[in-house]
């Protein structure tokens, strides 16, 4: 496969309907080889339900999708050998030792001994289980569960690697040596990593392409930097000075791309359009007026106010939402 | 169909049953209980039902009769007589459950017997225990047809001296008995074995399958190439294996119990371990069409009872499916159970050989291919 013009994932309208409910509707897009993708959303987006169809767990309901040239549909078992998947919940069995999963699992996919010698250790040393490899599983933390089925996943050395929400429920070291497997598979392997998360952090910090999945819908694609970009005004100048003169805030609202002022309790918030230009004047203004700046920083654009932008709403006013309808006998 | 994708879900199956003793103790701990418990609750025979008896003739005729009552009390010791002076005191004590029933021989008995003008004797009985009450109407029946053997039918009133072999109209039923008498806990064994291999399937088939499919533990092999074929038959054959295993184990531990002959005979051990084999196939094939489409880890608990109780009792495992009315015998034709408690008996209690059980190992096998088949054609690859 050559890995520059050919796409790893096609996906094309693809539609999944439960009942009434339609979880996933008509979404479309590609995955080339050898990058991250990152699908973000809410709980409740449809993340899980799109990836179910790629990796052939749920047929869909209309549209098309191929992964690593095979048809979900038409080759499932096509796609099953090219893929590796980390589903969501935890699938690794605790009645079974580390090495056991993995052993058991490279049956499945047809290795012979000699393939699973050589393969299972080197595995199980890349993700720092092996003084673990003979414990049950079933004693293991949460981190070392999830990485187990990493190396589980990559038993068959496939293609592409789908990853299902691969750090939710994990303490933050824990997410930290994920994000750092993740990184390395990219690099060493060249493999092709679809993930899903409702992290901004994740996103912004391993994907090299997001789309931005809400209510079943991509609302938007693009490289993180691009998203950021594409999003007007919202980098915050935030300020404090000692005994700012009268109509300070008038003054500072005509700087270069200063959109507007707040002033709280004596911090000024500038949004800009352009931080380091409004910062480099409002230095040159208070120079002028003599005033002393003791406080001065810029936030840039996040993938909140990204998502925020396309949305309509907060990454988390989105999630409380889905709880909302999760325990929402809890509201009433 | 790749062997080695069946193997290594046998292997994870067997591998997880060696790390929880306590399933294989459950397993086993039930059937034997039930069989000691109920082996020797059902077994014995019934001794020292107290009667009382009310003689209000007080003759020779009426004498004759206590003593048969009185030969019995020696004998199998079946009764215990209380001799009453009123009927309306025996009465009184029959209903406070003093005895359990009244002997009322009236004061006209010897003088009917004169005239063989149908003397009577009452007989009243506290049937609400039907165990006891047809242990002692099988005594008084003996008693009395003993007594109108001794009594002439054609001259009333005289006693024959020598039996009228040509004329007697009475048919004389004579018993051969093919095996010696199998005590009841020997009768229950099968049973227990097939309760093994059913609590095997039930939990291997049953609880351990939904509770890997609710912890998420199924998705991560659905991921693989693995067809829905080599999953169930994978599952099957490891949880026949277990049913082996656990019906093995309580054939030699009940068989000891209960003292079965010869029970190291290697060519019956041979045609059990066949039988047990296709029980154990038959049965979690039945668990797991059950089971294909649950996934509430709560489900397999609660028909546990159920299912118990519709397929061991209606087995014939502790009474004969003859006694049964025609809905309860057409549970039985279905059952699974039936056929392997009918095999085990034959080997276990006659040593039958093989023509006894060749029947009913080719129900148990077309059962199993059938159900194996429902399984795989109801069974959902995806989630």
């Amino acid at each position: 496969m050559d890995p520059i013009n050919h796409n790893a994932i096609e996906v094309n309208k693809l539609k999944k309907q439960f009942g009434d409910f339609v979880a996933v509707k008509d979404v479309s897009f590609t995955v080339q080889a050898g990058e991250i993708f990152g699908l973000l959303g809410p709980n409740g987006a449809g993340k899980t339900t799109l990836i179910r169809m790629l990796t052939t767990l749920t047929p869909p309901t209309s549209g098309a999708a191929t992964v690593a040239g095979h048809d979900v549909v038409a080759d499932p078992n096509g796609v099953r050998i090219a893929i590796g998947v980390i589903p969501q919940a935890l699938t690794s069995d605790p009645d079974l030792t580390a090495r056991e999963n993995m052993t058991i699992h490279a049956k499945l996919y047809g290795l012979t001994g000699a393939q699973r010698q050589e393969l299972i250790p080197r595995l199980l040393e890349s993700v720092g289980l092996t003084e673990f490899a003979d414990k049950l599983v079933g004693s293991f933390s949460g981190g070392m569960r999830r990485r187990l089925e990493i190396a589980r996943g990559l038993v068959h050395s496939p293609k592409i690697m789908f990853l299902d929400e691969p750090t939710t429920g994990l303490d933050p070291v824990s997410r930290t040596a994920v994000w750092e497997m993740i990184n390395k598979l990219k690099q060493g392997a060249g493999l092709t990593i679809l993930l899903t998360t409702h992290y901004m952090d994740e996103a912004d910090r391993l994907c090299d392409r997001i789309a931005i999945v809400d209510h079943g819908q991509l609302v938007a694609l693009d490289t993180p930097a691009k998203l950021k970009d594409s999003v007007p005004g919202t980098d915050i100048v935030e300020a404090e000075f000692d005994n700012p003169p009268e109509n300070w805030d008038a003054a500072l609202e005509q700087l270069t791309g200063a959109a507007s002022v707040a002033n709280h309790s004596g911090v000024r918030h500038i949004s800009s359009t352009s931080g380091p230009v409004t910062v480099r004047e409002l230095m040159d203004l208070a120079r002028d007026r003599g005033v002393t700046v003791r406080r001065v920083s810029v936030q840039g654009t996040t993938l909140d106010d990204v998502f925020l932008y396309y949305t309509g709403r907060q990454l988390r006013d989105a999630a409380s939402e889905s709880a909302r309808r999760d325990i929402g006998y809890l509201y009433k | 169909m790749k062997f080695q994708r069946i193997f290594a879900i046998i292997e994870r199956d067997m591998r997880k049953f060696f790390r929880s003793p306590a399933l294989m103790m459950s397993s086993m701990i039930f059937p034997l209980m039930q069989l000691i418990v109920l082996g020797y609750a059902f077994g014995g025979k019934i001794k020292g039902i107290k009667i009382a008896v009310v003689d209000e003739d007080r003759t020779a005729a009426s004498r004759d009769l206590r003593e048969r009552f009185d030969a019995i009390v020696a004998g199998p010791r079946t009764m215990e007589v209380m001799n009453y002076g009123s009927i309306s005191d025996a009465l009184v004590d029959l209903r406070a459950g003093f005895v359990r029933a009244v002997v009322y021989i009236p004061a006209d008995y010897s003088q009917r017997v004169e005239q063989g003008n149908r003397p009577r004797i009452a007989f009243i009985e506290d049937n609400t225990d039907n165990f006891v009450t047809s242990e002692l109407f099988t005594r008084m029946q003996d008693l009395v047809r003993d007594i109108n053997q001794g009594l002439n039918p054609f001259q009333p009133g005289q006693r024959l001296t020598v039996p009228l072999p040509r004329l007697n109209p009475l048919i004389d039923l004579q018993v051969v008995e093919l095996y010696p008498y199998i005590e009841y806990i020997k009768y229950l064994l099968s049973g227990s074995i097939a309760m093994a291999v059913f609590i095997v399937a039930m939990i291997g088939g049953g609880i351990t399958f939904i509770d890997d499919k609710s912890r998420g533990l199924h998705e991560g092999y659905l991921v693989t190439p693995i067809t829905k074929t080599e999953l169930i038959v994978g599952l099957i054959l490891s949880g026949a294996i277990k049913g082996l295993m656990a019906g093995t184990t309580i054939t030699v531990i009940g068989g000891l119990i209960s003292g079965i002959d010869r029970l190291w005979d290697p060519v019956r051990l041979f045609y059990l371990a066949v039988v047990l084999s296709t029980t154990s196939a038959a049965m979690i094939s039945f668990m797991f069409l059950l089971m294909v489409r649950v996934s509430d880890p709560l489900v397999p608990r609660a028909m546990f009872g159920v299912l118990n109780t519709l397929l061991y009792f209606p087995s014939g495992a502790i009474y004969p499916v003859e006694g049964f009315p025609v809905w309860l015998r057409w549970i039985s034709y279905i059952d699974p159970f039936t056929y392997a408690v009918h095999a085990l008996k034959a080997l276990l209690l006659k040593n039958t050989g093989f023509s006894g059980i060749y029947s009913d190992i080719l129900i148990l096998a077309g059962f199993t291919v059938l159900l194996v088949s429902l399984s795989v054609a109801f069974f959902k690859r995806q989630i």
